[in-house]
Order: structure tokens, then sequence, then C-alpha cells
């Protein structure tokens, strides 16, 4: 476990070296967001609009019980923005992005592609990992953007329309404008920010690490999910000390 | 057609060991290859010419032992970078992703050696001369096993390589594609003075193109000389290997 550690962060720290080639790559980043963009920005709408609907839909009641329900904007505003659109996005684009980078770099190098360009001295960090990890790093943080303010809507359709909860569009909306600052929606942009440099990296470590035939593929795929997803958890409790550290 | 423009580069093998999880697979090799010539590797599966030929381009490290390219160490990074040095692949090892034209001029694009559209030009030149025109659009899965071994040819000629590697050059094809390939890597070597290094268990195409063979087993060379000299060689470990052929051979009859 440490020498993945270990190797995950030597390959950061190549990457990041290589970010001056990054405009040599621009074509492959911009095929990458695609890939993104285009594989996960319908899945993480639907996602983010059922993730705030029941939100709503659970705290709602117990806030009208005790006559709190004008608070529904500022708890689901919050939830969202801060913790569920960043962490349940990250976790979707581990699946589908993550895996999908893992079993492309794993077979690239079980099939000899990445030994090919490294004799015509084509460094597969520059040419694989580095459009991977700029595009994911954009992506991912646009994703949540779209997810937060989708969240947001689906928290005050239930709202509106759970005869429970009763609040208006505007009542919801006046109360999500009074309780939330743009600090929270950059705190969590900067949140799905480092997990998607977590995926990148992850991920693409675990392609480049590959060894054996098909059965190889499939566990290095694996191991990036996985790893990935804890490795989200475990930084998001961290992350969010710092933040608030920070905030008051 | 371009005029020749490689010089082929020699290289030197001395003492090189490696062994993996205790198991020694490379045992104190030690040859050179001067620069032009066409050295062909044979042995019979398992006995190292794969994981030598990987050491020799750099891909692996040696436990002990030198592997010099133009008298320079190949662990040097500027060895790759001074020197033009290519390798086919066994499977091809194509980029999926890419198309046979952008697989074959990836070299000249990735470090920006050529504009577009001259890059365009090498490509058609190359995928003619292996006799895959009209190819370039078309992605490596479209290709059959011949023509995916001739586009990696391809590639490695856009480099105009000094020395250049061959792993398995012929195998998974047909005794005519087999010829074809095997006369391409002789017609490269004698117009451009490629200095050639072909791994291979094909007894016809060792003995067909070789300036010399050394026959590796279990990790030592066992025999190293012109094709004459080895196919005289008297140790019965080389005959074998020669002679091995599919003849049904009847059982003495009982009493």
């Amino acid at each position: 476990m440490f020498q993945d550690i270990g190797e995950i962060l030597l390959l950061l720290g190549r990457t990041l070296r290589a970010l001056p080639h990054t405009l040599r790559q621009q074509r492959k980043v911009c095929d990458q967001l695609f890939e993104i963009g285009n594989a996960s920005l319908l899945m993480a709408c639907v996602l983010a609009l059922f993730i705030g609907g029941v939100l709503a839909l659970q705290t709602g009641p117990t806030l009208a019980e005790r006559g709190l329900q004008s608070f529904i904007g500022q708890l689901v505003g919050l939830a969202v923005c801060r913790e569920l659109a960043p962490v349940m996005m990250a976790v979707l684009i581990a699946g589908r992005i993550g895996s999908a980078m893992a079993a492309e770099i794993g077979s690239m190098r079980v099939y000899q592609e990445i030994d090919a360009l490294r004799t015509m001295n084509i460094n597969p960090v520059h040419y694989l990992v580095l459009p991977r990890l700029i595009a994911i790093s954009i992506g991912l943080p646009v994703l949540v953007l779209f997810a937060i303010l989708v969240g947001w809507m689906g928290g005050a359709v239930v709202s509106f329309f759970n005869q429970a909860i009763a609040v208006s569009f505007e009542g919801y909306f006046n109360s999500l404008r009074q309780g939330l600052e743009p600090l929270d929606v950059v705190n969590g942009l900067l949140k799905s920010f480092v997990f998607a440099v977590v995926i990148g990296v992850v991920s693409c470590h675990q392609g480049l690490s590959t060894i054996g035939g098909p059965r190889g593929i499939g566990r290095s795929v694996t191991k990036a999910v996985v790893n990935s997803i804890v490795l989200i958890l475990l930084l998001d409790y961290f992350l969010t000390r710092i933040l608030m550290h920070l905030h008051t | 057609m371009n005029a020749p423009a490689s010089q082929g580069i020699g290289l030197q093998v001395r003492d090189l060991c490696k062994s993996y999880d205790g198991h020694a697979v490379l045992k104190h090799l030690t040859f050179e290859v001067p620069a032009g010539e066409i050295f062909v590797l044979m042995g019979p599966s398992g006995s190292g010419k794969t994981v030598l030929l990987k050491h020799l381009i750099g891909l692996e490290s040696p436990d002990t032992g030198d592997i010099l390219v133009a008298g320079q160490p190949v662990s040097d990074p500027g060895v790759m970078t001074r020197y033009r040095v290519a390798m086919v692949f066994q499977s091809g090892a194509l980029l999926n992703s890419l198309t046979v034209g952008e697989n074959v001029g990836l070299y000249l694009s990735e470090h920006r050696l050529k504009p577009p559209a001259e890059i365009a030009r090498v490509v058609a030149e190359k995928l003619e001369l292996l006799g895959l025109k009209g190819t370039a659009d078309k992605i490596p899965a479209e290709l059959s096993g011949g023509m995916k071994k001739r586009v990696a040819i391809a590639r490695a000629l856009v480099v105009e390589p000094q020395l250049i590697f061959y792993d398995e050059p012929t195998s998974e094809l047909d005794p005519l594609i087999a010829v074809t390939i095997g006369r391409e890597i002789l017609n490269l070597n004698r117009r451009l003075q490629v200095t050639s290094i072909v791994v291979t268990h094909d007894r016809d195409l060792a003995f067909g193109i070789a300036d010399r063979v050394a026959l590796l087993h279990e990790g030592e060379i066992l025999a190293l000389g012109t094709p004459d000299e080895v196919q005289a060689d008297p140790n019965p470990l080389v005959q074998r290997f020669l002679k091995a052929d599919f003849r049904f051979t009847p059982e003495p009859a009982l009493p």
C-alpha cells in the first residue's frame, strides 16, 4: 500500500513537471473533456436532481413539524454544494471515467503500446497522463457546478409539490440565498478539483502498473475505482475540516 | 523516394545478466553487432530472446553488465535522442485509438519534426513502400495480422532509424507475407545501412537474411557466427534446434 502511495505521488510530481507541455497536448485534452462531458453530463444531472429531491423529502416534513420549513432552501442548498454534489459526482466520475482511464492505459500497457511510445522517445506521462489529468481537473468541477444547480432545483420541486413541506419556489430560493455565500460554492468546487486530481492520478497509475492479460486489466480497473472512492471519502473529511477552519 | 538518410550504428553487449525472482534469464551475455549488420538472435521459446531485446532497447535494466549503443550506455537518456532507434514489436503494438496514418506519423507529429502536410506525404510514401496504399484512414482493428506488422515497420521507418530491432517479424504470417517482410528487412539494410537486430525462431528467415546469427539457449549463447558457421556447429543442442521438423518417425516394431 505504501509503495502504491509513493508511486502515485511520484506520478503526480512527474505530471506536474510536465505541465509546460500542456499546449502541445491540447487536442487530446479537448478529446478527453468531450469524453467526460458527453459520458457523464446527463447522468450527473439526473443524479443531482434526485439527490436534491430526496434530501428535501427526508428533511422537509421534520422541519415542517417544527415550523422550520422556511429553512429548507438553506439546508438543501448548503448540503448539496458543500458535500453531496462534490462527493457524489466524484464517485460517479471515478466509476465512469476513472475506470475507463485505467482500462485504456492498462490495455495499452498489456499490448505493448506504451513500450512502443517509449521506443519512439514519447514520454507516456506527457502523452497519456497529462491530458487526462488536465481534462478531469476541468471537467469534474464543471459537472459539479451543473450538479449544484440541478440539485437545488430538485429540492425546490419536491419542497413545492410535497404537501407535507409546501414551500413556494420563491420561499425556497429566498431561504437558499440568505443561507448561502458564494464561498460555499467555491468550497464545493475546490473539493471537486482535489477529487478530480485523485481520480486522474490513481486511475492512470493503476493503468500504467497493469501486468498480465485481460485479468490484469480487470484488476486494475477495480483497484482504480475502489482506491479512488476510498481516497475521496477520506480526503473529504480532512478537506471539510480545513475549509471549515478557514471559513471561521 | 528520399535519398538514403541512415548510417547504421553499432551495439555492444558486455557480460549482461538478468534474473527474475532468483531465476537467471540472461547469463553473462557478451557480443557485438557492428554498424550496418543484420544480426539475428534465434532460440527456442523461453530462451530469453525477448527479454534480451527489451534490454537492448532500454525498456528493461540489467542486473549487471553493459549495453552500449554507438559506444554509449543505452541507459543514458540522451542516447535515444542523439541516435534514431526504432523497434518493430511482435504484435505490432499499434495504438488502437489512432488511425493507421496517425500511427505511422506519430513520431514526427509528437516531436513536431515536420509540418502536417509534410507528415502526410511521408506517411503516404512509407505506406506505399510497404504495399499499404490507401490504408491511412483505417483503424488498426480493421487490418489483418500481416498488415499490422507492415504498418509497424512503416512506423519504424519514419524514424529513419540507424538501429532497428525486430521482435518476431514473421510470426503469425503466411509464408508469402513472411518472405515479403524478410526481403523488406534486407532491402532496408542494404539501402540505408540500417543496423538490424532480428529476434526470431523462424529458421528460414534467420538464415535467409542474417549476416551473423546467435543461438540463445536458456539465457546463454550456444553458437555465434555466420549462417554457415552456425549451421556447421557440432553442438548437439544447436543441431537439434536447427534440424527439428514435423516428419513422423515410426517407433521400432515390437518383436
